[in-house]
């Protein structure tokens, strides 16, 4: 049945053939930007880490970073399920890292390892360094016969209250995501942010509305959480949410009481809440028991009107995990990288763009994150 | 700035309808007259005259923000709406100002009659004191389009709620040609600033889904055909002829056949009617909108497409509303009315009938009239602002329908943005694929989100913004009507095409035929009535 293959092809867990990755141009100005160059095309000769079909792959230490296809040895920088995925030999992930992913992988063979710590894998030296991300996530820094190679795995820049800020890491080439690589995205400060979703829940509840709101199960939620203010009134979860509050509950993070949605609970039994739950139960039965509820989503992707309207959600909140705009470059220019391979999200732009400001940089074709438009983060 | 800022935020902040007209009210209330008005103005499609060009804006905006026109491209595709692209690439705003709505519009006036030099001097300094949001509504200020998703029920309510008049009243008052230089708040909405161009709403006909017999009593119904034109409304007041189309547009140069023999209407008569093609029958849509974007027509086009205004109802006589009364009595008055009138104004024929099968006959029948289907109308209804349900229904003959191959695919804008949405889809003609039509609805969120994914996976080449895909995903094509079309390179014309549905299930290469398409063009020829 070719039709029904063509037509549920998964694009994010297969190596597309490259397409020309030429951009459409704008109707305003008719330029199209000129192409980014893939990696190979700025690559040295022995690289520290290379592309393959399972990922990326460093030949002096022998392991992968993030793999997308199961490898003997894993590196991983975060517990979401674009980079920490099933069926590895062996992890090896921060110490904060690894309860969350235990969770969401069920048992797997994983050591631990402390930000900054340096460890020998064969020719290499690696360490792990705070990506600001989610809690636990990291950047990781190989080392090869005095080359410094860094993969930033997904962060940001502005500081939260449940993850180890970012820093930056000196190195020679820097693999960086750039989910939000257009200047189109820039954030205002989280307690801004916050201040709003507190505002909003309070007007909700005076109204006698439940105030429904969609976050990713890990990091997202959470951080909504240390950000809330309980005073308003009762905090619900869904159970997606739920199980991942206990986890992280379990490593020291602090968080406000929350109740997890179950049958007993409505709208009548906890007038005024906030339900916390991932975006696709808002969508559907799961959350008619709350009546008419205000929706609203936090994400990155709410700073675009576009995005906003197709959620279908009373409000957008402009949250992300990802660094913006501004922060991607930053934090380029704080490695001091002369290298730079932009992946995950808009690679072509954002490559083609520190071409421009001097630095040698590509594209990496890598199985990370969504496409580059879909509410994911 | 300020205050109407806050508005948008809050009708743009909910999907409530509830919540937005009360938003609006409370502004409609508060805010000061002439803001008032150009809001009014704004979200019902009259904008202020176009200061500079979008190009122009894109190329100041990238400058002003550091980078090159290449990078504002790609953050314009991905957002989607030019406005938003230069509200969010621009450096915060280093000061703010409290300057009101039309204050703001009237700097853009005394910009647009300077130099560009000072015209871009004046916009750079306005960006420079505006926060996102403000200079997201000064862009759109600049480049047009201001919908805010208001639909003009929502207005209409809103100002009932602020001003205690009746909707249907206001929805009377906000028609025409009017605009915030020649008029004020209290002559629109309050006082009775009314001009002698100014149409009534449109009353308009919901469809009907199911057979008629739920109707009830046939004898209470009269039903004539629903004619494929554009619908308009003809006034003749002081001496002079307008001629309204449902847009709201003011189209009486276009149509000057129609003019001269609206010479023969009484003073202060509003007809509403039909502005068709014809010659002896309905001429195809298709051939008419060759008229409908003509400001000047040449003496050829007037005799290759002869149009003519097909009376539906007499709204005004004697200068009298007869808005009000029964549709029997206004259309006994138009038959009367329309005994000595030119042929240009003819009288809309009914289909009559007695019982429900006849009219479902006649429905069958409508396609060899070159008609869509018919029009029921309760003898009893008055006629109303707008969409009421119950007294006025269409019956449309079903769609005809094809199975097309999806073969470029193109980004959409607005809610959109980012997703694939606008398609081309093609017929085969021997062993190649011509393309027969374009369309961008019938589908689910859920569904363009997939198709979006099997595009970005199945492109073959690009030409600009606009991708040729694989020749693989088929969809069944919904249309109302189908001519021949020299401008076409299939040679035929699809009005209205959407997507039903995704064939899954059929592999492109049973997709329809040009010759199927074809065939449906050798349907009987309509033929006269009159
Ligand atoms: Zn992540
Ligand atoms: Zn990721």
């Amino acid at each position: 049945m070719a039709r029904t293959k063509a037509a549920s092809v998964d694009v994010k867990c297969s190596i597309r053939a490259p397409l020309p990755k030429l951009s459409a141009p704008c109707k305003a100005c008719s330029t199209g930007p000129p192409p980014a160059r893939r990696y190979d095309q700025v690559m040295a000769r022995n690289p520290v880490l290379h592309l393959t079909e399972r990922g990326l792959y460093c030949p002096a230490g022998d392991f992968f970073i993030d793999p997308w296809r199961p490898v003997p040895r894993a590196l991983i920088t975060h517990g979401h399920s674009d980079h920490a995925r099933t069926g590895h030999g062996a992890y090896l992930a921060t110490h904060a890292a690894l309860p969350v992913m235990r969770h969401r992988l069920g048992p797997i063979t994983a050591e631990g390892i402390c930000y900054a710590e340096t460890r020998r894998i064969g020719g290499a030296i690696v360490s792990f360094h705070p990506a600001g991300h989610v809690p636990g996530s990291a950047q990781i820094r190989v080392q090869v016969a005095g080359e410094v190679w860094v993969v930033s795995g997904d962060y940001k820049t502005g500081g939260d209250a449940i993850s180890t800020p970012f820093e930056p890491v000196p190195c020679d080439t820097f693999i960086t995501e750039c989910t939000f690589g257009l200047p189109v995205f820039r954030w205002q400060p989280e307690a801004a942010v916050m201040a709003e979703i507190n505002r909003w829940w309070a007007e909700n509840r005076a109204a006698g509305r439940i105030s429904l709101i969609g976050a990713y199960a890990f990091g997202k939620a959470q951080r909504l959480l240390a950000g809330l203010d309980p005073g308003i009134g009762s905090i619900l979860t869904h159970g997606a949410v739920e199980a991942t509050n206990a986890v992280l509950r379990a490593q020291g993070l602090a968080l406000p009481e929350t109740r997890q949605v179950t049958i007993e609970v409505s709208a009548k039994t906890h007038p005024g809440a906030l339900v916390i739950a991932p975006p696709a139960a808002l969508a559907g039965p799961w959350a008619r028991r709350f009546g008419p509820a205000a929706t609203a989503f936090a994400s990155g992707w709410m700073a675009l009107r576009g995005h906003r309207r197709r959620y279908g959600v009373d409000r957008g909140f402009v949250l992300s995990d990802h660094a913006d705009w501004a922060g991607l470059n930053a934090a380029v220019v704080a490695t001091g990288a002369t290298r730079v391979l932009a992946t995950h999200g808009y690679t072509a732009a954002f490559a083609r763009w520190l071409e421009g400001r001097g630095l040698q940089a590509g594209v990496l074709e890598t199985a990370f994150g969504q496409t580059e438009d879909e509410t994911a983060e | 700035m300020n205050r109407f800022a806050v508005l948008f935020q809050s009708l743009d902040g909910t999907t409530s309808s509830t919540a937005r007209t009360l938003a609006l009210a409370a502004y409609l209330r508060e805010a000061p007259e002439p803001d008032r008005l150009w809001t009014i103005a704004l979200l019902t499609g009259r904008r202020p005259r176009r200061v500079i060009t979008a190009g122009k804006l894109a190329e100041w905006a990238a400058e002003a923000a550091g980078i090159p026109d290449w990078l504002f491209a790609e953050s314009y595709s991905v957002a989607g709406d030019l406005a938003e692209t230069i509200a969010a690439i621009l450096p915060p705003a280093e000061t703010t100002t409290n300057r009101s709505l039309s204050d703001w519009i009237a700097t853009l006036r005394a910009l647009s009659a300077q130099d560009e030099p000072a015209r871009r001097a004046g916009i750079l300094a306005a960006w420079a004191g505006l926060d996102a949001t403000e200079r997201f509504l000064f862009n759109k200020l600049l480049t047009g389009g201001f919908r805010m998703g208001v639909a003009r029920g929502l207005m209409q309510r809103a100002l009932a709620q602020a001003t205690g008049l009746d909707e249907a009243t206001l929805a009377h008052r906000l028609m025409g040609d009017w605009s915030p230089d020649t008029t004020t708040f209290a002559a629109l909405i309050t006082g009775d600033g009314a001009q002698a161009s100014r149409p009534y709403p449109f009353c308009l006909a919901h469809p009907l889904d199911a057979d008629p017999d739920a109707l009830g009593d046939p004898t209470d119904w009269l039903a004539e055909w629903k004619w494929d034109g554009i619908r308009g409304q003809l006034v003749c007041r002081d001496g002079r002829v307008f001629l309204w189309s449902r847009g709201e547009e003011l189209v009486t140069d276009r149509y000057p056949e129609i003019v001269a023999a609206a010479q023969a209407l009484p003073e202060g008569t509003v007809l509403d009617g039909e502005i068709l093609g014809w010659a002896g029958a309905p001429l195809p849509f298709a051939t008419l909108q060759r008229r409908i974007g003509l400001k000047t027509v040449s003496r050829r086009t007037l005799a290759e497409v002869p149009v003519i205004f097909m009376a539906y109802d007499l709204l005004e006589a004697d200068s009298t509303d007869l808005r009000p009364q029964p549709f029997a009595t206004r259309r006994a008055a138009l038959e009367a009315l329309a005994t000595d009138l030119p042929p240009e104004l003819p009288l809309s024929p009914l289909a009559r009938f007695d019982d429900w099968a006849t009219l479902a006959a006649h429905r069958q029948a409508a396609r060899d009239r070159g008609a869509e289907g018919v029009m029921l109308k309760q003898r009893t209804s008055p006629y109303h602002a707008g969409r009421k349900r119950g007294d006025w229904w269409k019956w449309k003959l079903d769609p005809f329908s094809l199975d097309a191959v999806l073969i470029y695919a193109q980004a959409g804008h607005g809610r959109r943005a980012g997703l694939y949405t606008d398609f081309t889809f093609a017929l085969w003609d021997g062993p190649a694929l011509v393309p027969v039509a374009k369309a961008y609805s019938g589908l689910t969120d859920a569904e363009f989100a997939e198709i979006t994914r099997w595009v970005r996976a199945h492109t073959t080449d690009r030409f600009g913004p606009v991708r040729q895909v694989v020749p693989e995903l088929v969809f069944e094509l919904g249309f109302e009507g189908i001519a021949e079309s020299p401008r076409h390179k299939s040679g035929l014309a699809l009005r209205f095409p959407r997507m039903l549905r995704w064939r899954r299930d059929k592999p492109a290469a049973e997709a329809d035929r040009i010759e199927t398409a074809r065939a449906l063009l050798a349907h009987p020829a309509p033929r006269a009535y009159l």
